[in-house]
């Protein structure tokens, strides 16, 4: 373990590191302050004009200075939609990791700690879950879901239901995580003594042995954000993620896909560089995290 | 001996989980739209209905109807598509070679970079161009497959109008009824674009995974075995070490075909690939339920089927990684 001041001191050696911060930071922030930043609010109907449909960027020919990144075809700006479009992104990501940890950080102390047949019972459930791929997944899932529902129940459930079906299908990702950690605590002489004195497993579990298990759990989170922001992403594209009146990145560059084709280009390509960037920041930061916190982790070696 | 209990223990497994998609499969058909409706529409009298149902079976306990549709699905049948009215399984077939010369000419060029590439880096560790390599797949593996997909047609599709954006091309029939593209200058131009694509999101995890695999097999006391009996740095690069690498990318090779599905289905919807990923999106907005059920069902199977040699693959080559060096 290293100590807070190591930590920062180390983080601000490494210029990937902070570049990446720096970026994840503004990105942030834009979300979270997007009603009080975005100069237009692209669900607010009244705001929107349709005359200025499909506007390029202020700097070409035929731009409007109010529009800085141009406007998509039912004249939203495309700045404002970005602001709005990375905060259901984020929320989305965070949430369905905070589904992944919750799930996964359980199953993996009751398997590590119990043992025996739970334990081989859950990483069978875990290894059959693994390798169907989240992303078929959560596109059959969704799939049926948007068959079984109309339009508008779909639209207003889209949000919860993204985050619970990339949330259960990550779990094993924690649960083997912290499942191995606790393979190596729990014959320590301080869970020895935990249990001793008395205490009850369901206490030795959750205060002492979970407390040393978090730091891989946190290098993990921060990748899996990355890796569940990228899978909403893809879904909205198809269609089966976040409804159009509320998108996502992944829905924006789906609404401006079709306009690549005739040279409006910027509906698609903003909304892109910015879910590059949010994946790319949220990467990399995971992958400095794990060599300063746990370099023995290594990317896809499951 | 335990070779053939594994196997078995692995065939279980595929049947079980075959069994478990086939459940969910039917169950869902039961609970979305009445096909009834699709069927005959609103003309038909509520005696008639009833008449109908009852020959249908719709009527029947729940386990009697879904033994029949397992019976059905063992014989080829998997419903009928409320679109296309042809049966589901035929309507896919037709998209399969599609798709499978879409996976294969990804394969093709992932394989050929990211071996290369791999052992590259694992080599020259430290020089640039294997830093910038390894920078470039972090980069890679934080691009979705779509932007990918959509760079590539904005870029030599309608910029430089070098390549066709959409679309399959011509192709040319075989003697057993498989339209393929590979046949014709004008397919492959069209498969060029999509193909770079899907490979794109294995490149950068293959290239890592060699790389891992390359350099932990030359730290192995077989590799330096072979090299103190004098064998030239080549042979014992690529043919003793190499070899080593081999099982993991197999293993992975396989693990990853549950996401190479799910970007087929991507890459199709980018380019209008006219194969079975863009056809499952399409009968998900004609709601085709019986189409979308059959779907499942085809590449659960594919999943199973593959995922089931890859480990008989894998241990047949096992054995040989436990014996470094023992024939030489």
């Amino acid at each position: 373990m290293i100590t807070w001041r190591g930590f920062l001191k180390r983080f601000l050696s490494d210029p990937v590191a902070i570049g990446a911060g720096v970026v994840l930071l503004i990105l942030v922030l834009m979300a979270l302050f997007a009603p009080v930043l975005a100069p237009q609010n692209p669900y607010d109907l009244m705001q929107l004009d349709i005359m200025n449909s499909e506007l390029p960027p202020s700097w070409k020919p035929g731009g409007d200075e109010q529009f800085l990144l141009g406007t998509d075809a039912q004249g939203r700006g495309v700045l404002s939609t970005i602001m709005y479009g990375t905060g259901i992104s984020l929320l989305i990501g965070i949430g369905a990791v905070i589904v992944q940890g919750i799930l996964g950080v359980t199953l993996g102390l009751i398997a590590g700690y119990k043992g025996g047949w739970i334990d081989s019972f859950l990483m069978r459930l875990a290894d059959i879950q693994m390798s169907l791929s989240t992303l078929m997944i959560a596109i059959i899932a969704l799939a049926l879901f948007q068959a079984a529902f109309d339009a508008n129940v779909y639209a207003d459930y889209a949000i919860i239901m993204l985050i619970l079906i990339i949330g259960i299908a990550e779990w094993p990702k924690f649960a083997r995580t912290v499942r191995s950690s606790v393979l190596g605590e729990k014959n320590k002489e301080y869970v020895d003594a935990a249990r001793v004195i008395g205490l009850p497993a369901r206490k030795v579990m959750w205060g002492h042995i979970l407390p040393n298990t978090l730091t891989p759990v946190l290098v993990i989170s921060t990748i899996q954000v990355a890796e569940a922001i990228m899978t909403e992403a893809a879904l909205s594209f198809l269609g089966l993620g976040m409804p159009v009146d509320r998108p996502s990145l992944g829905s924006l560059i789906r609404s401006g896909f079709e306009f690549v084709f005739s040279g409006q280009y910027w509906i698609t390509f903003y909304p892109a560089l910015v879910l590059i960037a949010l994946v790319l920041a949220l990467n990399l930061l995971g992958d400095w995290l794990r060599d300063v916190l746990n370099p023995k982790l290594r990317r896809g070696d499951d | 001996m335990h070779i053939i209990a594994f196997l078995i223990r692995r065939a279980l497994q595929a049947v079980i989980v075959m069994f478990v998609i086939s459940l969910i499969g039917f169950s869902i058909q039961g609970n979305l739209g009445d096909p009834l409706r699709e069927l005959v529409g609103q003309s038909v009298s509520e005696a008639e209905r009833q008449l109908l149902r009852d020959e249908l079976g719709l009527n029947d306990p729940f386990l009697i109807q879904y033994a029949r549709f397992l019976g059905n699905a063992l014989q080829g049948d998997l419903g009928t598509s409320y679109f296309f009215k042809r049966p589901a399984l035929d309507v896919i077939m037709d998209k399969f070679p599609a798709t499978l010369e879409l996976v294969i000419g990804a394969t093709f060029i992932f394989l050929a970079l990211s071996i290369p590439g791999g052992i590259y880096c694992a080599i020259n560790r430290d020089k640039w161009i294997a830093k910038t390599i390894m920078t470039g797949s972090i980069i890679g593996i934080s691009v979705p497959v779509f932007l990918t997909a959509i760079f590539l047609v904005w870029i030599f599709g309608v910029e430089l109008q070098w390549l066709p954006a959409f679309g399959r091309g011509d192709t040319v029939e075989m003697p057993w009824g498989w339209d393929t593209g590979f046949l014709t200058l004008d397919g492959l131009a069209h498969l060029l674009l999509p193909s770079i694509a899907l490979s794109s999101i294995m490149l950068p995890l293959f290239i890592r995974l060699i790389r891992a695999e390359m350099m932990e097999a030359m730290g192995t006391d077989y590799v330096r075995f072979a090299r103190a009996k004098g064998l030239s740095t080549r042979r014992v690069r690529y043919v003793h070490a190499f070899r080593n690498t081999l099982l993991p990318v197999v293993t992975v090779g396989g693990l990853m075909i549950g996401t190479l599905i799910a970007y087929t289905i991507l890459t199709e919807t980018v380019f209008q690939w006219p194969g079975m990923g863009f056809l499952f999106l399409e009968a998900v907005n004609r709601v085709d339920t019986p189409l979308i059920i059959a779907y499942i069902i085809v590449v659960g199977l594919i999943f199973v089927v593959v995922n089931t040699i890859v480990d008989f693959v894998y241990t047949l080559i096992n054995p040989m990684v436990k014996l470094p060096g023992a024939k030489s």
